[in-house]
């Protein structure tokens, strides 16, 4: 029940995450392992459940005003580079 | 057989230059060979071409931008063009600690277009996150409707002219899969000679709509007939101001082809189209790219492609890394949208956290379709003069206000309109909103006409001077240049006589102008 190098290599690429080592790889073998203890319950003719809350979690409906924008400076605050008012993100 | 569009089978043409009349795409970039749908009227006769018929396929994923004061899932503001950053809440930037709050407005926007669009609208719905990174995806996730979009199931009729004289109209219809809610990116703007991407996230956060129109349609032509309606449509319903140029509506292009009796072919996905004229012409060209691709034994790849509107054609797309898997899973912060109809209505409601599908069912206006046929029942036109007074924003309101104000009868009045006013206002791009001639202007001119009071050539005369816009009426414009038809019946025996006799100068002295 070993891992592939092809789902390792998939997922390295999709988490942007070198765990390559052998301590990554077992720890990742464990992970599934125990999340594959979900398959021990049938859950056939079951309808998956959206929340703990089911029913009782009702969706809230806002009303379509502006309430919140204008704050250009305190987002900017956090970047770590600028241009005026972009974001600088790397090419691509 | 009477032809109906595009027949749904292209043929390769093997003499040179051969290009079929009316809208087919034209000779290839390359410079050879042209294809041309078969149904267009006498280009390649069947079986001389010595090929097996292709059948193209297309299908159309096109999102709409929701029209609404805020954005899907927080209260920033939704506007084109604002200062870099600056309708953008914390929850938009994916800072820590904010969670999404669905707008009602966007909701009743995404159920009216279902409804129009004949689609079941799903009372209950779910929200699920679409991951992927990319800059202007702060979150590295959409919040999109993957497993129960909102409303699946519809369909979309629509009318094309067979030949280019729009004489003759045809009905076709293409499924709707779905309509699902989905937030729309940032944008980034590319600095190559830096080496950097700068992001406004401006736009990261406003609802979308997007319409998935199943592969029914077979050529550029249908899928710009498709698209215009829908555009017509969501204009109508007030759901999304769909203007193209302000990226408000977006059109993607699924495109294969194949031969008859075989199965489907491999696909491309064509972006990057920015207009209804660019969107038939990409998907011809693509067509016709896969069709010469294949007949010189290549191989199409599963890809995305861009249309280079400069050159006409399509290339590939430049990041190109593989299948993306997109991890789909359920939005944990939002529970499912449930939505009612009258039979359903909660027993206790607040009316501000209820939608009731039937009451907007109700409140809907009339759609483009029968706005159409409701003019060709009160005025006596034609099919294809209505199709051409809606297709035209404002036009129909226009010619309704004229008729109001002339005797002249409705079937000739449409003759000015669109034979003269609509292709000035084209020749010189100027919108209905734009015409120097009003409506009153222009009955003012036809009842003169319909008056005998002056020529319909006169009429004409007229007609270009008051496009001038120097704020003269038609009267004066017909006494300044006497333009006025005699009516005097002596005056008229006069000038006759003195012709008749030869007698030319006092020809030149009796009659005016």
């Amino acid at each position: 029940k070993k891992v592939s190098v092809e789902v390792l290599d998939h997922l390295e690429h999709l988490a942007l995450v070198d765990f390559r080592d052998s301590e990554g790889v077992q720890r990742l073998q464990k992970a599934i392992q125990f999340a594959d203890q979900l398959h021990e319950v049938n859950t056939d003719g079951v309808e998956p459940m959206d929340s703990v809350l089911e029913d009782r979690w009702c969706l809230y409906l806002r009303e379509d005003d502006v309430t919140e924008g204008n704050c250009t400076k305190d987002l900017l605050e956090n970047a770590r580079e600028k241009v005026e008012e972009y974001f600088v993100a790397p090419p691509g | 057989m009477a032809a109906r569009g595009c027949g749904g089978v292209w043929r390769r043409a093997r003499q040179r230059g051969v290009v079929g009349p009316g809208p087919g795409p034209g000779p290839s970039p390359r410079g050879q060979r042209a294809v041309v749908c078969n149904a267009r009227g006498g280009a390649v006769p069947a079986g001389k071409s010595g090929v097996a018929p292709w059948i193209p396929v297309v299908g159309l994923e096109i999102h709409a931008q929701i029209s609404s004061n805020s954005k899907l899932f927080s209260g920033s503001q939704v506007q084109f063009a604002a200062p870099p950053n600056s309708l953008v809440s914390f929850f938009d930037a994916s800072l820590p600690g904010t969670l999404p709050v669905l707008n009602r407005r966007c909701v009743e926007a995404a159920v009216m277009t279902g409804l129009a669009l004949n689609c079941r609208i799903n009372k209950k719905s779910m929200f699920d996150r679409k991951h992927y990174f990319y800059a202007d995806l702060p979150a590295g996730y959409q919040i999109t409707q993957q497993r129960v979009p909102i409303a699946v199931n519809g369909s979309l009729s629509y009318s094309l002219c067979i030949d280019n004289k729009m004489s003759q109209m045809v009905t076709k219809t293409v499924r709707i899969k779905q309509i699902q809610l989905e937030q729309d990116s940032g944008k980034s703007l590319h600095d190559d000679t830096r080496s950097q991407t700068l992001v406004d996230l401006n736009r990261a956060g406003v609802g979308l709509m997007e319409v998935v129109m199943e592969p029914d349609m077979c050529c550029g032509e249908e899928a710009a007939a498709a698209v215009r309606e829908l555009q017509l449509i969501l204009q109508t319903l007030g759901s999304s101001q769909a203007v193209m140029a302000e990226g408000q509506l977006r059109v993607d292009a699924n495109i294969s082809v194949h031969h008859p009796g075989e199965p489907y072919g491999v696909r491309t996905e064509v972006k990057n189209i920015n207009s209804i004229r660019f969107l038939a012409k990409a998907v011809d060209y693509e067509i016709q790219r896969q069709i010469e691709e294949l007949e010189n034994g290549g191989t199409i790849l599963n890809e995305t492609r861009a249309f280079d509107s400069k050159l006409g054609c399509t290339v590939p797309m430049r990041d190109k890394e593989g299948k993306r898997d997109y991890r789909f899973m359920p939005e944990p912060n939002l529970p499912p949208l449930i939505l009612y109809d009258a039979k359903s209505l909660p027993a206790n409601l607040n009316h501000q956290q209820v939608i009731n599908i039937d009451w907007i069912q109700e409140r809907l206006p009339d759609l483009p379709s029968v706005k159409r046929e409701k003019l060709v029942e009160q005025y006596g036109i034609l099919p294809e003069h209505s199709f051409a007074l809606s297709n035209e924003d404002g036009l129909a309101e226009f010619f309704e206000s004229v008729v109001k104000q002339t005797q002249m009868k409705p079937k000739k009045v449409i003759g000015w309109i669109l034979n003269h006013l609509l292709s000035y206002l084209k020749q010189h791009s100027l919108t209905v909103k734009e015409s120097p001639v009003s409506s009153f202007l222009l009955a003012d001119l036809l009842n003169l006409l319909e008056k005998k009071e002056i020529s319909s050539t006169a009429a004409k005369q007229v007609l270009a001077e008051l496009w001038k816009g120097e704020g003269k009426t038609p009267l004066e414009i017909v006494k300044e240049q006497k333009l006025e038809l005699l009516q005097d019946q002596k005056e008229l025996e006069q000038i006759c006589q003195a012709v008749i006799d030869g007698q030319e100068n006092e020809v030149i002295m009796m009659v005016p102008g």
